[in-house]
């Protein structure tokens, strides 16, 4: 009897190479006369170019070619943006900029030198007329009337208003017995992969028939082909893209930047191979940001808690220009502002703001944690204002385990759920009843002890094709190779999620092979039919769903050899152990190896069927999928210092099936630390004349595996119909469900002193602050 | 994150070094590295030469010598860390050496060089200004030793002239009932110290304070002793209230750093609330 290999918990293929060092990055790779790129990017926030002199630059030996804006001008299109909606002033803007620069760390000027070193002194070597701005870095300033405009053009710092709502909400609010209402802020971040961007270019020009490969460590290896071949007039079939190991992406490299055109056009203007890096201080500086909303929110409730109505104004930060997606992002917090709950009345009215800041794109959860964020803060003001538990609060609120599929009145249809059962897994395992007593008599003692809850849904698997920006399928081929092993080739090109082993189990189990029987293959354009990516937490319930009814189809063809092999009937036919044979007569089989040769020599082939063992598969999802859970973090504050200390962390969730434990586990810690990066540390600042604050890691904090807490993980198990697998995504789930669970235990610990909000980043001294205005008479505690 | 072209010397004995670095202007010294290389990684520094002093064996030891422990400059953290002779004889340097970075940084980096950089937050200088150490330095044309208080002139700024190179710390060894401790308020981004307060508190058997030096790291442009702290606590009988009111003068008189990690006001209660911790812990291990 073969191992089932879906469901347990299998070490990664990729790992060995990770771990050993020997993986290849973008920067990895060595071309012979390879030429770097150094790029001068703004030190303003907003600033009108005079001039710039690169005729020094230039002259330095070495050095082969200095560009600006005037060079690319007419040249190279300006950067697309996919993810627009109405009625939005879309600003242009190019891999170089010219005339005006609206952010610091904005290129105005690249060099080419067959040294990087070289590069990188020519730099200052260029002179540069700038003549400054005034800058507006703050939302709310940038809409008040007679701020600095980013562009006079339009009159206004507004990019565009979007709206979306559900119910009746003015009635909604007529018939509440109050009003709860708060402003959040849910601050920039950076995403910050540990590999930063880097882009490697060669064309080789073979009279008519030039081919340009373009190395790129991106989420959409595809994607950025179709648009480098767009922008650069190129053939699409004559471009080829590799993401070779890509460090890891959190949406920040689901974009098409600048950098991505322009090191090929470099390429293939100088005939040599052009490589970039991109430093630290530049991926912080212009690499896209995340988050960045001030939310307004009003929420209509009844005495007994229940949620009648919901409407928030959400003020989202586009900074200086739009990338690949930027306006959609904030859509999706609308999308998505109903949650695990049963609110009839919704409204969202969502305002794009322009201020001289990079620009703001999809970061893990994209949009999503601001939506449950939002919500859960809510929950929680709810329950104080109420004086009701905060459990209680949700459990009222939940859509019923029976109620499924489930409209929201944002129109989604919530595929499976059970909230109620995740909510109370959560709170047995951290004893929630226990701890509520004990937070008590600890407050009695003058200790600080704070429960954070926060239930979740959210938006997975993107998604029906109608509904993305991009297209929402995925591509894959399953190729049993003549010997019997197996090629998997997917268009979900991963950036460190673990396809390579997911995918095998998905296969190995469908064939009954092995994991070493199966390698999977992906990021080269070249190799992998047209695919779409790995964001949004749709490879396995996309990607993976293509691989299974790619599969399908194999095994289907494969049958029908082994039957006309084995003289019997393709019905009942099993594979097992690297056989194929009748479920009911074991004893007489053919291997999977025997059945691969003969389909390739093709000596006696089935009737109607062609040689060969392929098949190639593009799944469309009908819907999305919705995963879901709780997250409890328990805390305590030193009342003399506002500084956290973990307790506990739980967390339960629920993506549906699960193909390999270690992977959902390992996809569960990371999001908790982003997400509690968010809730406690992280928080891109810029001054008031727009000057990067935090622009190295000496003053940007990710958090280190010191800062985290135990992670207690537990999971329910609620398959969604939506495809074969019943697969969900876990991909962003941690850093969804950990922020708000982190701040709520933080405002639970001082809710005694009236506390009700604090904004992120939850810093030591905010809270001790916090702590002194609302206990003012005890002040300064002088243990004696 | 790519310096400029700089010269490399590698002299192997100290005199060399001298001698290099006396006949080389716009030279630094190059010990651990890990606050010379990411500045000049940001162009912040662009040294023309650096002599790196790494490959000079006699300024590595711990060693005892007429009631002193001496530290050679080139010592790293880690082999303070896990010196058994200070755990011993000097405990407030192996406690302290653990909020360092991390084992890589405290695999390269040195005390020396640390002290010679004066980061206004880094752990060394509190440590060494509550055990009293002096400071050996050295140029071709002799050497000089400073107490560690007269070592710190300001923000990244050292008594050490151009032609100079730090050799070697010299330790008084604390007399019996000393009680020593360190505590720090990591800035979370760089593991830096908001504050950092080492205490070295000596009592006698009726509890009353014969000496004691409060180091404190973070709150000021350059480590300080907080002599306002001191001065409560010397010849008085101790007891926790006294620590109490005596921490509370831990931030008088300095000007505090204000950044977007800490403003003055939090940096100075940090600094009066953990003087008070560290002077609570240090009385209760003698």
């Amino acid at each position: 009897m073969a191992t089932k290999l879906i469901g347990e918990r299998i070490k990664r293929k990729e790992d060995p190479r990770l771990i050993t060092g020997t993986a290849s990055y973008v920067d990895d790779i060595k071309l012979p006369n390879v030429h770097h790129v150094a790029f001068l990017r703004s030190i303003y926030g907003h600033a009108k170019i005079n001039k710039i002199d690169v005729s020094e630059a230039r002259k330095l030996p070495g050095v082969v070619a200095v560009l600006t804006h005037d060079d690319i001008k007419g040249v190279l299109k300006p950067m697309p943006c996919v993810g627009g909606v109405p009625d939005m002033h879309t600003p242009e803007h190019y891999p170089l900029s010219g005339g005006k620069v609206r952010f610091v760390g904005e290129a105005i000027a690249a060099v080419v030198a067959n040294d990087r070193y070289v590069a990188r002194d020519a730099l200052d070597l260029i002179n540069v007329d700038y003549e400054p701005l005034p800058v507006v870095v703050d939302m709310e300033k940038a809409l008040e009337k007679g701020a600095p405009l980013l562009y006079e053009e339009y009159g206004e710092n507004r990019g565009f208003t979007w709206k979306i709502s559900g119910g009746d909400i003015d009635k909604a609010f007529q018939e509440a017995d109050r009003v709860v209402k708060l402003r959040l802020v849910n601050q920039r971040v950076a995403p910050i992969p540990l590999e930063t961007r880097a882009v490697l270019a060669q064309y080789q020009d073979r009279g008519v028939e030039g081919e340009l490969t373009v190395w790129t460590s991106t989420q959409i290896p595809h994607g950025i082909r179709t648009s480098i071949a767009g922008m650069l007039n190129l053939p699409e079939h004559r471009v080829r893209v590799i993401a070779p190991e890509v460090g890891g992406g959190f949406g920040c490299k689901v974009d098409f930047y600048g950098e991505e055109v322009l090191i090929p056009y470099l390429a293939m203007k100088l005939k040599v191979p052009v490589k970039w890096v991109e430093g630290r201080r530049e991926n912080i500086q212009a690499t896209d940001h995340g988050r960045d909303q001030i939310n307004y929110i009003e929420a209509a409730v009844k005495n007994d808690g229940t949620v009648v109505g919901l409407r928030v104004k959400v003020l989202a930060d586009m900074g200086a220009y739009y990338q690949l997606l930027s306006p959609v992002i904030p859509t999706l917090t609308g999308l998505m502002m109903c949650g695990p709950y049963k609110i009839s009345n919704v409204s969202m009215e969502v305002l794009g703001v322009f201020t001289n800041k990079m620009a703001t794109d999809a970061y893990r959860g994209a949009g999503r944690p601001e939506a449950t964020y939002l919500l859960e803060r809510t929950m929680d003001a709810i329950a104080a204002e109420l004086n009701l538990d905060p459990v209680e609060v949700r459990m009222k609120n939940f859509i019923q385990p029976n109620e499924f599929p489930y409209k929201t009145a944002t129109g989604l249809v919530y595929d499976s759920g059970n909230y109620q059962a995740a909510l109370q897994k959560a709170l047995d395992h951290v004893g929630y009843t226990k701890l509520r007593e004990e937070q008590k008599k600890l407050r009695e003692q003058g200790q600080y002890v704070g429960i954070g809850i926060s239930s979740y849904v959210e938006i997975c698997a993107f998604g029906p094709s109608a509904a993305t920006a991009t297209g929402g399928w995925e591509s894959a081929t399953v190729r049993i190779e003549p010997t019997g092993k197996v090629t998997v080739l997917t268009g979900s090109s991963p950036h460190g999620q673990g396809q390579e082993t997911t995918f095998a189990q998905i296969v190995a189990d469908g064939l009954g092979l092995t994991m070493e029987d199966i390698t999977v293959q992906h990021g080269d354009t070249a190799v992998v039919q047209y695919g779409i990516g790995t964001f949004g937490s749709r490879a396995t319930a996309v990607g993976g769903t293509a691989v299974y009814l790619a599969l399908q189809k194999v095994k289907e063809k494969a049958t029908k050899f082994a039957a006309h092999m084995l003289k019997v009937d393709s019905k009942g036919l099993v594979f097992r152990d690297g056989k194929i044979f009748p479920e009911n007569n074991p004893e007489k089989s053919v291997t999977l190896t025997e059945v691969a040769l003969a389909a390739y020599l093709a000596k006696d082939l089935p009737p109607d069927t062609e040689p060969g063992l392929v098949a190639t598969a593009f799944y469309e999802p009908k819907n999305f999928t919705f995963p879901f859970g709780t997250h409890i973090a328990v805390v305590d504050i030193d009342p003399e210092t506002g500084q956290i200390k973990f307790r506990r962390y739980v967390a339960v969730d629920d993506c549906g099936n699960i193909i390999n434990m270690l992977t959902v586990h390992g996809q569960v810690h990371g999001g908790i630390a982003q997400g509690l990066g968010q809730a406690l540390y992280e928080e891109v600042v810029y001054d008031e004349n727009g000057q990067l604050l935090t622009g190295s890691f000496m003053d940007y904090c990710i958090p280190k595996a010191h800062h985290l807490p135990k992670f207690e993980l537990d999971y329910t198990v609620t398959p969604t119909n939506v495809n074969p697998l019943g697969v969900k995504g876990v991909g962003e789930a941690g850093t969804i469900g950990s922020t708000p669970a982190v701040v709520n235990a933080v405002i639970d610990a001082l809710a005694h002193l009236g506390v009700r909000n604090i904004d992120m980043p939850l810093k030591p001294e905010k809270i001790w602050k916090t702590i002194k205005e609302h206990a003012p008479k005890k002040g300064p505690i002088i243990v004696a | 994150m790519i310096p400029a072209a700089f010269e490399y010397l590698v002299p192997t004995t100290l005199d060399e070094a001298l001698s290099a670095l006396s006949t080389h202007t716009d030279a630094k010294i190059l010990a651990g590295g890990h606050s010379l290389i990411p500045a000049m990684k940001l162009r912040l520094a662009s040294p023309k030469y650096l002599i790196d002093i790494s490959r000079i064996s006699d300024l590595n030891y711990v060693r005892e010598s007429g009631g002193q422990i001496l530290i050679g400059a080139g010592t790293t953290h880690y082999q303070i860390e896990s010196s058994t002779l200070l755990k011993e004889k000097c405990p407030l340097l192996t406690e302290t050496a653990p909020y360092i970075g991390d084992v890589q940084v405290r695999n390269r980096g040195t005390l020396g060089g640390s002290l010679a950089h004066a980061d206004p937050a880094a752990d060394w200088p509190a440590a060494i200004l509550a055990v009293g150490a002096e400071i050996n330095v050295r140029s071709s044309r002799g050497e000089r030793t400073l107490k560690a208080e007269d070592f710190f002139v300001d923000m990244m700024t050292t008594a050490l002239q151009p032609n100079e190179i730090l050799t070697e710390i010299r330790i008084p060894i604390p007399p019996q009932r000393t009680g020593s401790a360190y505590e720090k308020v990591k800035q979370p981004a760089s593991g830096f110290a908001l504050v950092g307060v080492a205490v070295q508190i000596t009592l006698d058997t009726n509890r009353t304070c014969q000496r004691v030096q409060v180091g404190i790291t973070g709150l000021a442009p350059k480590p300080f002793r907080a002599i306002g702290v001191e001065n409560m606590l010397k010849g008085k009988v101790i007891n926790d209230q006294l620590l109490a009111q005596a921490a509370e003068k831990a931030a008088d008189g300095v000007d505090p750093l204000s950044d977007i990690h800490a403003s003055a006001e939090y940096r100075s209660h940090l600094a009066r609330v953990h003087t008070k911790r560290a002077l609570q812990r240090a009385v209760s291990r003698i």
